[in-house]
């Protein structure tokens, strides 16, 4: 599903330059749950992002689900974006004057779907995450469980080939940051390829394989046995 | 643009966040309803100053005398310089090809006029033909003064309209002969005069006449001429300053009195009087012009300072969009339609407010200098549309940027 060859990216400030990813290799297969850990600074997050199309390489190869990822214009990147990506943030980025019905079909408005037809998409994936009820409610009245889990439903609604979280937790107490990691599970367990960024190790062993990141480098990468998040719960 | 989904969308945005709505709508509409008002009132001035002049005919210039203040030729202050008809004559002799309408006049203030048990008073004014032209008297019925009346000094009259309605209630006046001072005159016609009821207040008879039944000799209390209009405005003014100061050498030559004294003559030159006030009206409309389209050009920059700030507000919301799949494209689109949107309705709202005053309080406006205050509604329309314009213009660039900000710089958290 991704192949990711020698990825170097730097950024540069001034004069100086940083030389975050140092060359990084990896691929995820379809249906994978990796969390990718690393201190802060070790360049996990640029990854994402590169990953998400929200940022660019300077060198190598991204291929994403057969498609290589270069040279993309906003328009191209856009639709990729919509097509084969779904975000999961740490601060949930819902949109606040929007209800949470119309923060999940959002992804599907940009893609062309027509009014009936999202709400009713929208409408399932918050059945999904358990939050039918709350589906007219604003995010300022929802817990930050809740708000999660309608990002989550957001990130699902266009039907993404990979979903992305960037530290979906880590704005969350312990209790639900495990009911997250239960609904990511179950999503996982129904075939989705999700990448979770994160520096907890309890996060990160819920997963089924740990990438580890230091100074721009993948220092290890191994599967791990996933502890069920429901047996937290 | 005609995108059913996106006005859902915007209509959606627009009502969840009415304060922007709100402030945004009424910096646009308080900007087009100042216009409004401003360019109403500025018509309303030149519409009452114009109304002003159409009492007389606007190239009159006429000549009225008073008592001496200065000493002249060993003659003492103080005397009252009549003038007579060989004044006149000597005028119109030597301005003949320049006059077009030449009268001169005796009057009594205040006549007792009676017409059966009906009584009033009213100015009596012995007149020439032309003076109907000069007075811009308009014919209700009947006929105004005629040579032959004044060569026979014919005991008639002619009355105005507001003397019609106070004597004759209703009735005819035409063929009926009304007593002034006691004395039989047969009235022959009924006037209107756009001075309104002052002027409507009077009783014309032949000069002739009213010199002899007043026993006023060759006397005349005044004398008016209009001068042949030429083609351009200024020329027009500059033949007849030059009269009217030619007129005023002549009748102190005539009756001896010092050049420089300005009470005894009195030239009244309505044309130089009209230009005048034609300036000051220019100059009002252009204040008010500049006035209006500062306010708009406030508005403008109002527009662009809270697209400014909606951006800058926003500029999450966008990132959020984009990393959902938004094209930049569709971002500009949005914040501009919105924008677009709302400076429309609110400056249509604005202009129709403006409109419905000025239609509202105009008739109730009692004064002679504010009449009719209107505004061309092709040019309120049009500053409407050239706000929105701007205002798209001046919401453009801060919409552009936000659509070309990166996702991931928008969504940084702080």
């Amino acid at each position: 599903m991704i192949e990711i060859k020698d990825l170097h990216k730097s950024y540069h400030m001034g004069s100086n330059s940083l030389h975050v990813l140092k060359g990084i290799n990896f691929n995820v297969k379809e249906g994978e749950l990796v969390s990718i850990m690393g201190s802060s600074g070790s360049g996990k997050s640029t990854l994402l992002n590169i990953l998400g199309m929200l940022d660019e390489a300077d060198e190598g190869q991204y291929i994403l689900d057969g498609v290589p990822i270069k040279n993309l214009n906003e328009k191209i990147a856009a639709k990729y974006r919509n097509e084969f990506l779904g975000f999961i943030f740490q601060s949930f980025n819902l949109i606040n004057y929007k209800s949470a019905l119309d923060n999940v079909s959002m992804p599907l408005y940009y893609k062309g779907v027509k009014r009936k037809e999202r709400t009713e998409k929208a409408m399932h994936y918050l059945e999904k995450v358990g939050l039918a009820q709350w589906s007219h409610h604003l995010p300022s009245e929802l817990s930050g469980g809740q708000k999660q889990r309608v990002a989550i439903a957001r990130a699902l609604a266009s039907d993404p080939k990979v979903l992305l979280a960037d530290e979906p937790t880590g704005a969350l107490d312990t209790k639900t940051s495990y009911e997250v990691m239960e609904l990511i599970q179950g999503i996982n367990d129904e075939g989705k390829t999700i990448l979770v960024v994160t520096h907890e190790d309890d996060i990160a062993h819920m997963t089924k394989r740990i990438v580890n990141l230091k100074d721009g480098l993948i220092i290890d990468d191994s599967p791990v046995e996933q502890i069920r998040a429901s047996a937290h719960v | 643009m005609f995108d059913l989904e996106r006005w859902q969308e915007i209509f959606e945005t627009l009502s969840k966040n009415k304060l922007r709505t709100f402030l945004t709508g009424l910096s646009v509409a308080s900007g087009i309803f100042i216009l409004v008002i401003l360019l109403g009132f500025s018509e309303g001035i030149a519409n009452g100053v114009k109304s002003q002049f159409e009492q007389d005919a606007a190239n009159k210039i006429s000549v009225w005398t008073g008592v001496t203040t200065k000493g002249y030729k060993g003659l003492n202050p103080g005397r009252y310089i009549q003038l007579k008809n060989s004044s006149f004559d000597a005028v119109e002799n030597g301005y003949d090809d320049y006059l077009e309408y030449r009268t001169k006049d005796y009057m009594i203030w205040g006549g007792t006029v009676n017409y059966n048990n009906e009584t009033g008073n009213y100015r009596v004014r012995g007149t020439m033909p032309d003076n109907q032209f000069i007075e811009n008297a308009d014919m209700g019925s009947g006929r105004f003064i005629s040579q032959s009346d004044i060569n026979e000094s014919k005991k008639v009259a002619v009355i105005g309209n507001k003397i019609k309605t106070d004597l004759f209630k209703g009735e005819d006046p035409i063929n009926e002969n009304i007593q002034v001072f006691g004395m039989n005159f047969k009235v022959v016609g009924v006037f209107y005069d756009p001075g309104g009821d002052r002027e409507e207040g009077q009783v014309y008879i032949p000069l002739t006449t009213a010199q002899k039944v007043f026993n006023a000799g060759e006397n005349i209390r005044n004398m008016a001429f209009t001068v042949k209009m030429a083609d351009d405005f200024d020329e027009a003014v500059a033949v007849s300053n030059a009269i009217a100061l030619g007129v005023e050498q002549k009748i102190k030559e005539i009756h001896t009195v010092a050049p420089d004294d300005v009470s005894a003559v009195r030239v009244h030159n309505t044309l130089e009087q009209a230009q005048k006030f034609y300036s000051l009206i220019a100059t009002i409309r252009a204040v008010f012009w500049f006035v209006g389209i500062g306010t708009i050009i406030a508005g403008i920059v109002g527009v662009g300072n809270i697209m400014l700030i909606i951006v800058k507000e926003r500029t999450k919301e966008i990132g959020i969009r984009k990393a959902l799949g938004a094209l930049p494209m569709s971002i500009v689109g949005m914040i501009l339609q919105e924008s677009v949107f709302v400076t429309m309705f609110s400056g249509l709202f604005g202009l129709i407010f403006g409109l419905g005053l000025l239609e509202l309080v105009g008739p109730l406006i009692e004064s002679d200098f504010i009449k009719y205050p209107q505004v061309d509604f092709n040019i309120a329309l049009s500053t409407v549309f050239l706000l929105v314009f701007a205002g798209a213009l001046a919401g453009f660039v801060p919409a552009y940027r936000a659509a070309m900000i990166k996702p991931i710089d928008a969504l940084r958290d702080e």
